[in-house]
């Protein structure tokens, strides 16, 4: 009798050490070599970027939310219709609350004449030195080389660590099963289940197949461009180049990754 | 030597009958939130914890405190604490599993949990916690439990134990750093960012805990027939006051720094609390309810007629025990969201699914602590 259990437990301590394994010979010994092959159309970049170019949003006709709206659709945010369960990748909001502690009686005259009281356009800034995903128990949320900060819904336990981590709101749990609040769904991109947290993606899936953010492709002024910033040619260099812009709470350190200009 | 927890008198078993209905209510809560989401507690968008994390947080200090007899009894050689040790090491075992189990009912996935096991993490601090949490229950429960049984069998405790009682002394201290250090390191909520943060935890911490002990000692006297001895209860009456006024100090230095710095975002969230910000002041009530329980502990407590009196001892631990459940299990971690890092202010009220599982919670732990404290009291009593 004892010798059969000894000998069953020799066996199933070496069969656990044997599946213990593999993870580690895999990390240790893999072959480096991707199983996917990646889309020749897609875009590659080193430090995705946003530049908020404020003034041109004057040119849209009032209450434009092209690029919440496209937003939505291409990541099935759901709308739960009250503050309490609200998920929201990009939204508009006021300058007090895009740029808070910088107000003053007199830039509100500013805001309000010169950019006509329009809201700002605001989503997570893909930080540099991300308080999200220092925090992160399960490393659910992760920083991509190419600098969108990126979120893993398989792994998510749902602690909101992150979401206290985040000095710019950016992060939503869902407090209840989205499905049923999707208004049109998108079936090119996964719904997420009740508990795990979400956020702005930068739209890595549609950079993967070579398409740019959906916000920026809706945004008929093209106030919202989009690009890298370690190329010194692109777009959203030579905007920064040229105007004075602002970043949200740059104190902090995080190196917000979405610029605005005024 | 569990067994001993089967038998009892009638109010032994009423008391544990009532202990079960209150987990199975709560756990039926339970369900209905696992079915539902966490949208059935009243956290949102903007402040995404609440009662479920504040328990969690006060009950580590609750836990911690048995460092506050363990110490004096292992390091020192204070007979006195020599009866009672063992009610802080099952308090202690208690409060832990309260804190896993509030960190639990407020996960979004609970299904993944392992997760934290399967993907170590070791920048985030989160992970630090679930290692301390579970080495510090660990320790209280080998050590606890082995010390009484060869206290039951009339014998010296092994010497392996001794190594783990030292070590358990530090690792007190470091739950509550660690937990402390969840709040005080995040960018962009001023409330937590703060580094006498954990001091002040540990200052809170061993003002509750032995407070609660104190108030379950005077009970026992009176009910049951374990005295832990006069001399024992005064001791830790002392640590009580001492630990409480310098709790009380260390919420003035940060109130000192915050009000005369000026800087609007640090005093929002302190106006708000105190009193109410646009028009928002839901905890006030709380605030000031804490602050002068904080106000009369202190009287009953420093007055030495005062604390050497049972009635009015008994008294000044329910109030220090009430405004620390109030400061660090209602007010610290709901304040840190209100008003939010866009300043916006969204304010939170629980639900009533929500305060049956912290109830249940509660009641699961005491269930825990009244099985323990069976077993100790009768070793105790019967070796006697």
């Amino acid at each position: 009798m004892d010798e059969t259990r000894r000998t069953f437990l020799k066996v199933a301590g070496l069969s656990v050490l044997g599946f213990g394994a593999k993870p580690v010979v895999d990390a240790v010994a893999g072959t480096g070599q991707s199983k996917f092959e990646r889309d020749p159309k897609a875009l590659n970049g080193k430090r995705w970027a946003m530049v908020v170019d404020q003034k041109k949003c004057l040119d849209a006709k009032e209450g434009c939310k092209e690029c919440v709206l496209a937003c939505n659709y291409a990541h099935n945010v759901p709308d739960f219709g009250n503050p309490k369960d609200e998920v929201k990748w990009i939204w508009q909001t006021s300058y007090e609350h895009a740029f808070p502690g910088q107000e003053n009686p007199y830039i509100e005259g500013f805001v309000k004449d010169s950019l006509k009281g329009l809201p700002f356009t605001v989503l997570c800034n893909h930080c540099d030195n991300p308080p999200c995903v220092r925090v992160c128990p399960v490393k659910a949320t992760f920083r991509r080389p190419d600098g969108i900060v990126q979120m893993d819904y398989h792994r998510c336990i749902g602690c909101r660590f992150c979401m206290a981590a985040c000095p710019f709101g950016a992060r939503n749990l869902n407090w209840r099963d989205p499905r049923p609040f999707i208004k049109k769904e998108n079936p090119e991109f996964p719904t997420r289940t009740r508990g795990v947290v979400e956020k702005c993606n930068f739209c890595a899936e549609r950079l993967d197949v070579g398409k740019i953010p959906a916000c920026v492709e809706a945004c008929k002024e093209k106030a919202l461009v989009f690009g890298d910033l370690e190329d010194p040619n692109s777009e959203v260099r030579a905007l920064l180049r040229t105007h004075p812009s602002i970043q949200r709470k740059p104190q902090l350190g995080t190196r917000p990754q979405v610029y605005y200009i005024l | 030597m569990l067994e001993k927890a089967l038998r009892g008198n009638k109010s032994y078993f009423t008391w544990i009958g009532f202990l079960l209905v209150l987990v199975g209510m709560g756990f039926s809560f339970y369900l209905r939130q696992l079915s539902y989401g966490l949208g059935i507690t009243g956290m949102s968008r903007n402040v995404s914890w609440g009662l479920y994390i504040g328990q969690f947080t006060f009950l580590v200090g609750v836990a911690a405190s048995a460092v506050m007899l363990v110490l004096p009894y292992y390091l020192h050689n204070y007979k006195v604490f020599g009866k009672i040790t063992i009610l802080g090491e099952f308090l202690a075992v208690a409060a832990v599993t309260m804190c896993l189990t509030f960190i639990v009912v407020d996960l979004g996935r609970p299904d993944r949990a392992f997760n934290v096991l399967l993907y170590p993490t070791p920048n985030s601090v989160l992970f630090w916690d679930m290692v301390v949490l579970n080495g510090y229950l660990f320790l209280n429960i080998v050590v606890g439990w082995t010390v009484l049984e060869a206290e039951a069998k009339s014998a010296p405790p092994p010497k392996w134990v001794k190594p783990l009682i030292y070590l358990s002394i530090p690792w007190a201290v470091s739950i509550h750093t660690v937990t402390a250090f969840l709040y005080a390191g995040l960018p962009g909520r001023s409330f937590w960012l703060s580094a006498i943060m954990a001091p002040r935890f540990l200052a809170s911490a061993f003002a509750a805990g032995p407070a609660l002990l104190i108030m379950i000692c005077l009970f026992l006297r009176k009910y049951t027939k374990f005295d832990a001895g006069w001399e024992a209860i005064q001791s830790l009456a002392k640590i009580v006051t001492y630990a409480m006024i310098i709790s009380v100090f260390f919420v003035l230095c940060e109130l000192f720094t915050v009000f005369y710095s000026q800087i609007p975002e640090d005093m929002n969230h302190f106006r708000y609390l105190f009193f109410g910000l646009h028009g928002h002041d839901g905890l006030v009530p709380w605030m000031w309810a804490s602050t002068v329980l904080a106000m009369l502990s202190l009287v009953l407590m420093i007055n030495p007629k005062t604390r050497n009196s049972p009635g009015t001892l008994a008294m000044g631990c329910v109030c220090v025990f009430f405004s620390l459940w109030i400061e660090k299990g209602i007010t610290l971690v709901l304040t840190g969201y209100i008003p939010s890092p866009l300043e916006t202010i969204t304010q939170y009220h629980p639900t009533v699914p929500e305060i049956g599982i912290v109830i249940g919670v509660w009641a699961l732990g005491f269930l825990i602590l009244s099985i323990l404290y069976k077993v100790a009291l009768t070793v105790k009593t019967e070796s006697v």
